[in-house]
């Protein structure tokens, strides 16, 4: 599969690549007509393909660029707008097999993954123990210390000891053998008998083996020293393996962008176990699809009303009359506003304060069922706001219920601000930071024709003439997220665990499902180059090349220099 | 002037006590004015998502604050642990930032209330953008105040005159100038020796000017920074910063300023600010608010300790994109508002005291019937500091289209 021709002609054109010179505001006149003639001149045959792999996929790997030949560009392309067309690798699919979080509801997740609360109504008898042995046994030890802690007792002892579960020469490798002999041992035990060695183990112990441990012992690890980092452990993992293996590149692309442009933050409260459910029922389903199905999607989800406040916003009037209550319940705007400003019209799309406060009281009663406990969507009619609203100049009139959000969805997914706002912004993430207006215009031109379809916004991207132009070509540079999976891609490496990848990830600035701000990262160059971020890269391409990265094997020699290279930061 | 300095020597003695007095104090005290050949270092502090301006500086001789606020209002100075700490009969600081306190009473600590950005916008990331460009209600400003604030020098200068603590370049510091982003200082380095080689090349020789620029000051800096990292970092005079980024940032910001590397201005924020529910806990002075102020002021006072003499060339300033509503919303908490306080700090800051002018919070003086209204340009701050403690009197160009600050004789 590698040829060292193609890293020898990987480097060598590395360096010889042109470069967009940035604009600098004392000659913006001249760039910005320099820049225009660039989206006028067209790639060569060779550098389409190059520029294909580069904007759908996490980069090409070593013989992409020659399956794309093969295949015919255009065919290839068709097949990337329809992913459930390819095939997926099966490799992938074995190994998000073990995250099994990412396929529960958050009912479940909230109860396998079970939070310090929810323990002490375990142990305060209010709450039921799980079937599930590990579990179970994660609980009862939690319990315990729970009880510990309380009475400032001693430390309790597992019910079986390591003597009792391994023999003599296992107990020896597992305390005192190498880290691949231990990986053998771990990964020939049958798993009643790994959970016994486990529980056995001192904590201090059993974190040691984390890092050298298959991605099965690993999650059996984490359950047992930290349960509440499961949940993350199984999404960054599946984020990271589906970017360096998936055969639906494009797909996975576009779940980047879309989780991105609806960002819901991993460490704000109930999110934490509403996430999973987020991206696999609310993004992943509409990556291609319509933009309005996407957007109700999100509007509906538990994890996007609990992240903008939303399951707490109420009619302003609800409490008026109350005596009992002190704290007097009323409208939050944070998710009406942030709907408006990042979802949809974009800040300046044409909304007031007024719209904001208005919206808000379109979606008052929008809210969870038990928001603590993993619940589901919940209309609750009698915390809506029953009063007239009036929208952007639409008419809500007074009386109505559910439908008042849903009617200010259908406003804002079919406004030519709203059309204007998405074309720029994928057209900034798959062409250039400050995108030619006459792509933006045709983009949006689809977007209100096709009733925000997707797939077509797209495809008139990949149809235009800017987009397979010199203007846009290695114009882009890349996210963390995109370095570090294009990384693996280019060489060609065998990722067991993507644990320590999704952490360089983190490293770099970009730390997945743990951007706090609603707005997301950015998509644009200037923030993602500087001496802290390129440092940093430089690290992760001498760590990853010498096979420092957990999990991360690469075959043979490898030069640093090609990952670390400032034209690998482009794509 | 002499009167101030006779103050400052009783209140530092108060605070410090005899045998702690930082030599700087005493030297403002008692010697002359050397002028110092050090360079003075502005540090800017940016409290990302809107921090609560009114439950950090609390006006609690107005009525209409618990009026407004009947679950989030911080009691009247009293004297217990979670009541305000009284500043001057009218305004007092959130009990969470009693590490501050001294450094209010030594007259090192000035507040500026009810200021802010004048646009109106109440998007974070566009007040952000707008208060770090230095240009409200202009998009096309393509750096940040900060980098333009940096006094023209001849020559090159050292690579570490403008320096970030983050894994990004803020806004700010963005620019002609260079600037660097530091996440941290001891990992501030290539660490195969012969791949740091290699990769100084290519970014030497990359014709993308971006990366050849950035490759560059970034080399330049981590030979510097070699010097840095034999050395291990003890915080002086018992200085202790609380865990957490915040704290790690300023603790690096006063070790580059000890080193002497040629640092001028820095920059660090601290995030968590949004509070829409549960601003505050079972009582006011508990909960999300006080533990993030907990933090913040911890670190202040951390890094004021710790850089002891050092003070007398440092200036801090502090900001946050807007304020919030007066009026509490549904939730416990507040929605997105307009003017705010700032804090600046410094030995050559004449502090103990609340400067601005209050525009209070009845219904017709409130803006747009909701916010704070703003009384002071965030730029009268900022251009103080930079005009009088930076030395650069060209704030023409620092902020651009705003002809004539204000300033409100923060520093002198």
């Amino acid at each position: 599969m590698r040829s060292p021709a193609f890293l020898a002609t990987g480097l060598a054109s590395f360096l010889l690549l042109p470069a967009i010179a940035p604009a600098k505001p004392s000659k913006a006149v001249d760039d910005a007509k320099r820049q225009a003639k660039l989206y006028q001149k067209k790639l060569s045959k060779e550098q389409q393909i190059q520029h294909a792999l580069d904007r759908l996929t996490f980069g090409p790997k070593p013989g992409d660029v020659a399956h794309v030949k093969k295949m015919g560009l255009k065919k290839w392309l068709d097949l990337q707008l329809h992913p459930e067309r390819i095939p997926e690798n099966r490799d992938l699919d074995a190994k998000l097999q073990p995250l099994e979080s990412l396929r529960m509801t958050p009912m479940e997740a909230a109860q396998h993954y079970p939070s310090p609360q929810m323990i002490r109504a375990i142990a305060a008898g209010r709450q039921q123990l799980p079937e599930d042995p590990v579990l179970r046994a994660t609980i009862q030890r939690l319990i315990a210390r729970y009880k510990v802690k309380k009475e400032n007792d001693a430390e309790m002892e597992p019910v079986k000891t390591l003597d009792d579960v391994l023999d003599p020469s296992e107990r020896q490798t597992i305390r005192n053998g190498k880290p691949d002999q231990k990986r053998a041992l771990l990964e020939s035990l049958p798993a009643d008998k790994l959970d016994d060695v486990l529980i056995a183990l001192p904590r201090g112990q059993r974190q040691q083996l984390f890092n050298n441990s298959p991605v099965d012992v690993q999650r059996r690890i984490m359950l047992l020293n930290s349960p509440q980092q499961v949940v993350a452990y199984d999404l960054l993992e599946a984020k990271l393996l589906r970017a360096i293996e998936s055969n639906r590149q494009l797909a996975e692309e576009l779940d980047d962008f879309w989780f991105n442009h609806f960002n819901v933050y991993y460490d704000k409260g109930s999110d934490r176990f509403l996430i999973p459910d987020y991206e696999r029922e609310a993004i992943r389903p509409h990556v291609l699809g319509k933009f309005r199905d996407l957007l109700e999607a999100t509007a509906k989800s538990p994890a996007m009303l609990f992240y903008l406040d939303n399951f707490q916003s109420v009619r302003p009037d609800i409490d008026a009359n109350s005596k009992n209550r002190k704290v007097k319940r009323g409208l939050n705007e944070n998710y009406g506003r942030e709907l408006m400003e990042l979802h949809t019209l974009g800040v300046n799309g044409g909304y007031t304060q007024h719209d904001v406060t208005e919206v808000a009281r379109c979606f008052t009663g929008w809210t969870i069922q038990e928001p603590r406990r993993g619940g589901a969507f919940f209309y609750d009619d009698k915390l809506h706001d029953k009063g007239e609203k009036v929208v952007l100049g639409h008419v809500i009139p007074a009386g109505g219920g559910i439908e008042d959000g849903e009617k200010v969805l259908d406003i804002l997914a079919a406004h030519p601000s709203t059309a204007k706002f998405i074309s720029t912004e994928l057209a900034q993430r798959f062409v250039a930071d400050n995108p030619p207006q006459a792509l933006v215009d045709k983009m949006s031109k689809t977007f209100l024709d096709s009733g925000g379809d997707i797939r077509q916004v797209m495809k008139t991207m990949f149809d235009s003439k800017e987009f397979w132009s010199q203007g846009a070509y290695r114009a882009k540079v890349k996210t963390p997220f995109e370095m570090v999976a294009s990384s693996v891609r280019a060489l060609d490496a065998n990722v067991t665990d993507a644990w320590a990848l999704a952490n360089q990830v983190g490293n770099l600035g970009e730390p997945l499902y743990r951007k706090q701000e609603p707005t997301g990262y950015s998509n644009l160059n200037s923030d993602w180059v500087n001496s802290a971020a390129l440092l940093g890269r430089m690290n992760f391409a001498v760590q990853v090349t010498k096979n420092q990265v957990p999990g991360v094997k690469v075959a043979g020699s490898q030069p640093a220099e090609m990952i670390g290279s400032p034209d690998f930061q482009k794509r | 002037m002499t009167s101030r300095r006779v103050f400052l020597k009783g209140s530092a003695l108060a605070m410090f006590g005899v045998g702690a007095l930082p030599t700087w104090l005493s030297r403002s005290v008692y010697a002359a004015d050397d002028s110092d050949r050090r360079k003075k270092i502005l540090v800017a502090i940016f409290q990302r998502g809107a921090v609560d301006g009114l439950n950090v500086v609390i006006p609690f001789g107005e009525q209409r604050y618990y009026d407004l606020r009947p679950s989030l209002a911080i009691p009247k100075p009293d004297g217990t642990p979670s009541s305000a700490l009284d500043l001057d009969g009218f305004f007092g600081l959130h009990p969470s930032l009693a590490p501050l306190k001294p450094m209010f009473d030594a007259q090192q600590l000035a507040i500026v209330d009810a200021v802010g950005s004048p646009d109106p916008t109440r998007s974070h990331f566009d007040a952000q953008d707008y208060m770090e460009s230095g240009t409200p209600g202009f998009k096309a400003t393509s750096d940040g105040w900060m980098n333009r604030a940096l006094p023209k020098i001849a020559g090159t200068g050292s690579p570490m005159r403008a320096v970030s603590l983050g894994a990004s370049l803020p806004r700010s510091l963005r620019g002609r100038n260079d600037a660097l982003a530091v996440n941290n200082l001891n990992d501030f380095q290539v660490r195969d020796p012969k791949a740091a080689a290699a990769f100084e090349s290519m970014y030497e020789h990359t014709l993308d000017t971006t990366l050849h620029g950035t490759g560059k000051e970034t080399f330049s800096a981590v030979k510097i920074m070699q010097s840095i990292q034999k050395q291990t970092y003890t915080p002086a005079n018992g200085a202790k910063y609380p865990g957490g980024r915040f704290g790690q940032s300023l603790q690096q910001i006063a070790r580059l300023i000890k080193a002497d590397v040629g640092l001028e201005v820095a920059f660090a924020d601290i995030g968590g600010w949004d509070t829409h529910v549960n601003e505050v806990g079972a009582q006011p002075a508990v909960g999300q608010l006080a533990n993030n102020l907990s933090d913040f002021g911890q670190a202040l006072a951390a890094f004021y300790q710790d850089l002891g003499d050092r003070m007398e060339d440092v200036a801090i300033a502090t900001m946050s994109e807007f304020g919030r509503t007066a009026k509490e919303n549904g939730n416990r908490g507040t929605d997105h508002g307009h003017a705010n306080v700032m804090f600046v700090m410094g030995g050559g800051v004449r502090g103990g005291k609340v400067y601005g002018d209050w525009p209070g919070l009845a219904e017709e003086q409130l803006n747009e019937g909701r916010d704070l209204a703003l009384t002071t340009d965030f730029r009268d701050v900022l251009g103080e500091l930079v005009a009088k403690h930076l030395g650069n009197p060209n704030l023409n160009a620092v902020f651009p289209g705003y002809e004539k600050p204000r300033f409100r004789g923060l520093i002198g």
